[in-house]
């Protein structure tokens, strides 16, 4: 594909990054990427990578934009309240860069659709706010052999790391299974600084393009944390398990479980 | 270089900046190691852009010559892999 005037000029700033160039947009448009989730974190990478003219942006999201979500979900707004979140994401990324095929899924994700809901993709982007939901995405990336670009966010702050099935460390290297319900606090019960999600998902948005273009080192084996009030970025390390139930030597999980029922989302 | 072959040859009279560096560096993705684009431009800011640009992406940079009052010619040979 040759690029029209139109895509010189708007992806202009990348074609002349020597680690971009033309043959790099090229791959970025060949990409298919799907994020869960369009709140917080969903928001953010789905409007970078949007900007960046990732081909395809798939958003799973069944939830329906409130007053409450536009403190921190960039993608919606007064005049999205009431809609689904993934059309109403959809509307706003296109508005942005019609270059981009968005996929609005209006569904919640399970653990019967996931495997057939992300086949199609290259990268899987977890923007989700519970810890079931977590780790039935990695267990299905971990299954599905597909990298994973996870990101978390808590009052003031974030966690990024990138899974890379077969390669590195998966979620249940770091913690076997998730925790009961009821210990950890959810955002809508502890609260969460609305800039947040936007500095975790720009770095989770940077992951995948770093991925998709094949430069750099990712985040993998590495867990970043991000502390907003002290302003630090740690790294802290994640060894693989060889005894780790989803990805070690003798896998004990086989297929995967569902989301309780009183997980709630935000 | 006087007489160096040329592999690939860009016109881009009437072409401003940024986009003069936009595709020259897309003409030069199009061409292997060791092989000569030679570019056409009129801006006058871009005859000294583009040869800087083309120096920092590890190419050589062979002849930028004023050929009449508003046109540059500039030869650079390929130096490293996209």
């Amino acid at each position: 594909m040759d690029f029209t005037e139109e895509q010189l000029q708007r992806y202009s700033r990348h074609i002349i990054l020597p680690e971009v160039g033309g043959k790099g947009q090229k791959k970025i448009s060949g990409a298919k990427v799907l994020i869960v989730g369009a709140g917080g974190l969903g928001c953010p990478v789905g409007y970078y990578l949007a900007a960046a003219g990732v081909g395809t942006l798939a958003l799973v999201d069944n939830d329906e934009v409130e007053l409450s979500n536009l403190q921190r979900q960039i993608a919606h707004s007064v005049r999205t309240l009431g809609m689904k979140k993934a059309d109403s994401a959809k509307q706003t990324f296109e508005a942005l860069n019609p270059d981009v095929n968005v996929i609005a899924i209006k569904e919640r994700i399970n653990s019967r659709n996931i495997l057939d809901l992300i086949k199609d993709y290259d990268i899987v982007v977890d923007g989700t706010d519970n810890f079931p939901t977590r780790y039935l995405i990695n267990d299905a990336c971990v299954m599905s052999r597909k990298p994973l670009v996870s990101g978390a966010i808590f009052r003031f702050e974030g966690q990024v790391t990138t899974i890379m099935p077969g390669e590195g460390p998966c979620y249940r290297c770091l913690f076997e299974e998730p925790p009961p319900p009821g210990l950890v606090p959810s955002c809508q019960e502890a609260g969460v600084l609305g800039v947040l999600p936007g500095v975790i998902g720009a770095l989770q948005a940077t992951e995948v393009l770093k991925l998709i273009l094949g430069k750099g080192k990712p985040l993998m084996g590495q867990l970043l944390i991000y502390d907003a009030l002290g302003v630090n970025f740690r790294k802290v390390k994640i060894p693989k398990n060889e005894n780790c139930p989803m990805c070690g030597k003798e896998p004990k999980i086989k297929e995967l479980s569902d989301i309780p029922e009183q997980y709630c989302s935000l | 270089m006087e007489g160096a072959k040329i592999d690939k040859r860009l016109d881009i009279k009437g072409v401003v900046c940024p986009y003069t560096l936009v595709k020259s560096k897309l003409a030069i993705e199009d061409i292997e190691v060791g092989q000569i684009l030679e570019i056409l431009l009129d801006y006058p800011e871009a005859s000294e852009s583009i040869p800087k640009a083309m120096g920092n992406y590890g190419h050589t940079v062979l002849k930028v010559e004023k050929i009449n009052p508003t046109d540059w010619v500039i030869h650079v040979r390929k130096e490293v892999a996209d």
